[in-house]
């Protein structure tokens, strides 16, 4: 009894829509799963923003955020890190044409451009930290370092990311898996920016207006 | 500077004879495990066909087998707390310090919902899964081998804890101030940090993966109404751990910063907060016991539709009502702490929250009850487990209703009321749905059936002695006992503790009956093999595929026309007295290729467990290091697939009809 | 054939047969840009100038950040409410709706709680060293 054989048995126009078409192309299923993850990144985010909120004003006695906040420093961080996700979605658009050049150059200003944002925190947390605004100080410190040091750390992880990627480029050229792979990766930067936008918005903007 | 950090000979908690004799038997049943295998001489067999498997059969199987491990553990911890609350009446101290105490019950806690509901529960997804749906393998085969390694590293992390340090004395929430530095400076919490946070991070992954591959991945012509229940129940789960996982890392994380780096979230000075912690650990928590429940649920639709021989009853009220119960276990977390301080307004919305989940779940029994009316109802040993649980699992599901009333809740909170209802729903719910599952899917997996008489045997010990156990719990709670008591004053309590404690004893025996259950199949296999790959008359398109299946799954891709796929190809063919032969010619299959990617970052993941533990800094980077290295290797292997050839498939199905006719 | 009749990968630019008419994917782009840099300018601005009152900042500045996110989402991510799009829309409304549930509610729960246990917000230390 080969009930495989049965089974096999129905016209193939009897499958009008997408969820009856059968297991998606490889691309949608990698990219789809990424997005998940992203997600579950973004809920992760979001029980830190939590905590920032109910923290924010649990200073211990200790320094302020519109104390600390520097608007120019955000300012030119936020600039980096949106050229840099405009920069990748011009990399993105040099990768599905499989042009070598075009991907490098995309690659390179955008890890500048994010070389450049992580070395703006590293200062901005250096700063405070030399004037006593440790984490250690109070809730608010340390709600706002692990917040906002959660998304560098994310910006570091891709950052590293990018080169291994640029070297999968060079080793292996425009094959499907690397490009599923920088499909994620551009998914993976963009949703930082969109994170960041949350971050400048709330922990800067709304500090220092408070 | 130290180069073993904290760790020193003095972890060894030699002057505790308990813990030494417990930790001397798991190494002797450790060392007896890796003698067997060499015995057998199948360390290359284990290697190349388990270890580094991505087959999610295979998977599968390990991760319940990894449950029953724990299980075993989590029981001994369970026993030793009814053996101590029933000897430590009026003055009597019994046999348990306080410390040891502590550490049991929030091992207990920690084992059984983490390292032996959840791995038993996904297990049973990852094998049924794919099968159901009709396709060769979960969307991301190597994340999937990952995800079992790296949550059997975090249970060798709570293991480990037994003989090197102790485990934590903060209850299996871990609440602060009582999980900070200032009270713990030991290494409990750390353990209990470490070991949730890695294999927090295996079960996030893979329910990514099974979202995924329920989303994207399904037989043509299985649109989502074609869809097995079960595997609407397994994506209305694992959109949950998707949900819910990643606030669990961040609550943890932000413990772990408070203890290692003297962050201030939930301390007592700097302002920490520490209805924080309690808020988002149960953010997750409420959702974890449904992610746990849904699954059971999924079981209990199929096992009652295939016994009774009528398709399941309501199949859109199912689905409807498992996604509405998906939805609503996110809103309802603030009925385990009604009574730390929040306002009638707060405690009234979750409370009415907590009360409207329960309509869906409502419509669920009603659904099953009506899928056996009318039915012709097997009393197989699923079947015995999922009427044990629609009894047990509705009057655990009452008293949370009772609870669901803050009002009520004041006066029961942290009761062993509380701890009799949570066990009612866990064990009546999760526990008999796994081993009703681990019955039905059996003989699919492993090619043989269980013995019956054995697993009726151990059904029965486990359903009497849940009662006999559990329910003085309730009767104690409504009298004012408070949970976790080393020792109490009121002598009146004794009697009933005693009673719960002869309860626990009786499903020893029934747990012992499994294991028997075990033994005895396996010698018998050979009367009790599965030739046809359709022991039960079922449904579902996993009972069309041989068993056990081939690495392939399925010879030709089946496609699909309706609900409950199988059952109608099986009646088209009654019907069409089809010629057996086939018609298509065998084409090549292309398989994921075993990888060892799994295991190596499940080892680096315990080495940067056990060293952030013991604060071995060095010794943590190099994890770290070796981990990152194991994922780039990965990343730059040139050949990801290997090729079945015609011939192969071919020649497993021919040995299959040859087994069928004989 | 059967690629038409499934659904867009997240972040994938729409088909070139379906969208022939749509604007160069550059285009977009920089459309993107364009009104990203401008609602961030705006962003700055609201939160330091004094001509709007102080709620008011605080709801401006919200909404013209769940308007930058969703030009992301629509310009660089091609999130868009077509058919071939339904999974990925569901998956981020899904994804919204607990992030608003986890904020929400433990912004609602956590200053309730404060309320009611007296709990004052920004006081010196010296007031909680009781314990």
């Amino acid at each position: 009894m080969n009930v495989a054989v049965a089974i096999d048995q129905i016209p193939q126009d009897a499958l009008p829509s997408a969820s009856e078409a059968g297991p998606a192309p490889k691309r949608i299923v990698v990219a789809y799963g990424f997005w998940i993850f992203l997600l579950s990144d973004i809920i992760m985010f979001a029980a830190l923003f939590a905590s920032y909120s109910v923290l924010v004003r649990s200073t211990a006695g200790g320094p302020t955020g519109a104390q600390l906040f520097n608007q120019a420093t955000v300012a030119i961080e936020t600039a980096c890190l949106l050229v840099s996700s405009y920069t990748c979605g011009l990399m993105s658009l040099a990768v599905n044409s499989r042009r070598h050049f075009g991907t490098y150059l995309g690659a390179l200003i955008t890890f500048a451009l994010g070389v450049t944002f992580l070395g703006l925190e590293l200062r901005e947390f250096s700063s405070m930290i030399a004037i006593g605004a440790t984490p250690q100080r109070s809730a608010f410190l340390s709600a706002f370092f692990t917040l906002v040091g959660c998304h560098g750390l994310h910006v570091a992880l891709g950052l590293i990311w990018l080169i291994v990627m640029m070297v999968q480029v060079a080793v292996f050229g425009f094959v499907a898996k690397v490009q599923h792979r920088l499909l994620c990766f551009s998914l993976f930067w963009h949703a930082l920016d969109i994170v960041w936008v949350g971050v400048f918005t709330v922990v800067y903007l709304m500090g220092v207006s408070a | 500077m130290n180069l073993l950090g904290k760790l020193d000979w003095n972890a060894i908690p030699l002057h505790e004879p308990i813990i030494m004799g417990a930790t001397a038997f798991m190494v002797l049943v450790v060392l007896a495990v890796l003698g067997f295998v060499t015995a057998k001489g199948a360390w290359l067999y284990l290697w190349r066909e388990w270890l580094t498997s991505v087959d999610h059969k295979r998977i599968g199987a390990m991760y319940c087998i990894l449950a029953l491990v724990m299980m075993l553990r989590g029981f001994s911890d369970a026993i030793m707390i009814r053996a101590q609350q029933a000897l430590a009446a009026g003055g009597a101290e019994g046999y348990l310090p306080p410390e040891h105490f502590n550490q049991i019950f929030s091992a207990h806690g920690t084992i059984m919902i983490l390292f032996m509901a959840m791995p038993f529960v996904v297990g049973l997804m990852n094998f049924a899964v794919p099968l159901q749906l009709g396709v060769r393998d979960v969307a991301f085969p190597t994340l999937n081998s990952v995800s079992f390694w790296l949550t059997a590293s975090g249970a060798l992390l709570v293991n480990i804890s037994l003989a090197v340090g102790e485990f934590s004395k903060a209850t299996w929430w871990g609440y602060p101030p009582l999980s900070e530095m200032q009270y713990s400076p030991g290494v409990g919490v750390d353990y209990y940090l470490w070991s949730l946070q890695i294999s927090g991070i295996g079960t996030l992954l893979a329910g990514i993966n099974f979202v995924t591959t329920i989303l994207k991945m399904r037989a043509p012509g299985m649109s989502y109404m074609r869809m097995p229940v079960f595997c609407w129940t397994a994506l209305a789960a694992n959109l949950l751990i998707v949900a819910a996982f990643p606030v669990l890392t961040a609550t943890l994380a932000m413990l772990a910063l408070d203890r290692y780096l003297g962050f201030h979230f939930f301390t007592l000075e700097g302002q920490g907060n520490q209805m924080l912690y309690s808020n988002l650990f149960w953010v997750w928590g409420h959702p974890e016991v449904y992610i746990l429940i849904l699954p059971a649920f999924g079981v209990f639709s199929e096992v009652m539709a295939t016994f009774s021989g009528k398709p399941l009853f309501g199949y859109r009220s199912m689905v409807a009502a498992t996604m509405a119960i998906c939805i609503l276990s996110f809103v309802v977390w603030l009925h385990h702490f009604f009574t730390m301080g929040a306002s009638a307004n707060v405690n009234g919305f979750f409370g009415v929250m907590s009360m409207v989940i329960a309509l869906p779940t409502g419509a669920k029994v009603f659904n099953w009850l009506f899928t056996m009316y009318g039915g012709r109802v097997r009393f197989s040993v699923p079947v015995l487990w999922s009427l044990g649980f629609m009894v047990t699992f509705v009057i655990g599901g009452m008293t949370g209703v009772l609870m669901a009333v803050p009002p009520a809740d004041f006066q029961l909170h942290n009761s062993v009321f509380l701890v009799a209802h949570f066990h009612n729903v866990a064990i009546g719910g999760v526990v008999f749905g796994v081993m009703a599952g681990y019955n039905y899917w059996f003989p699919k997996a492993f090619g043989f059936k269980l013995d019956e008489r054995w697993g009726k045997a151990s059904f029965w010990c486990w359903f009497v002695g849940f009662y006999v156990a559990f329910m003085p719990l309730y009767v104690l709670g409504l009298m004012g006992m408070t949970r976790r008591m080393q020792h109490y004053d009121n002598l009146s309590w004794q009697p009933w503790l005693i009673m719960a404690a002869f309860g626990t004893a009786i499903i020893l025996v029934g747990v012992v009956c499994q294991v028997v259950q075990l033994v005895v199949s396996i010698r018998n296999r050979e009367k009790l093999r599965d030739v046809t790959g359709d022991p039960w008359n079922g449904r579902t398109l996993e009972w069309a595929a041989p068993s056990p299946p081939p690495a392939w799954n399925f010879a030709f891709q089946p496609k699909v026309a309706g609900l409950d796929a199988f059952w109608n190809s099986k009646s088209r063919m009654q019907a069409a007295k089809d010629d057996p032969t086939p018609t298509r010619k065998y084409e090549p299959v292309e398989m994921p290729k075993n990888s060892a990617t799994g295991f190596v970052t499940a080892f680096f993941a315990v080495v940067i467990g056990f060293a952030l533990i013991w604060h071995i800094w060095w010794l943590a980077s190099v994890g770290v290091f070796g981990a990152f290295m194991t994922l780039l290797a990965f990343s730059f292997r040139r050949h990801s697939e290997i090729e079945v050839s015609a011939e192969q498939i071919a020649q497993f199905e021919r040995a299959h009809q040859a087994g069928v006719a004989a | 054939m059967t690629e038409a009749r499934h659904e867009r990968a997240p972040g994938d630019r729409p088909s070139r047969e379906m969208h022939e008419s749509d604007p160069s994917e550059f285009f977009v782009y920089t459309i993107g840009l364009s009104v990203a840099v401008l609602l961030t300018a705006t962003s700055f601005w609201a939160a330091n100038t004094t001509l709007l009152w102080p709620g008011g900042v605080f709801l401006g500045l919200a909404v013209l950040a769940i308007a930058q996110m969703g030009i992301h989402l629509v310009f660089f991510l091609h999130i868009t409410s077509g058919p071939e799009s339904t999974n990925n829309v569901l998956a981020l409304a899904f994804g919204v709706l607990i992030v608003f549930v986890v904020i929400a509610g433990t912004m609602w729960i956590v200053a309730d709680m404060n309320a009611n246990m007296m709990i004052p917000s920004g006081a010196p230390m010296s007031m909680r060293m009781q314990h």
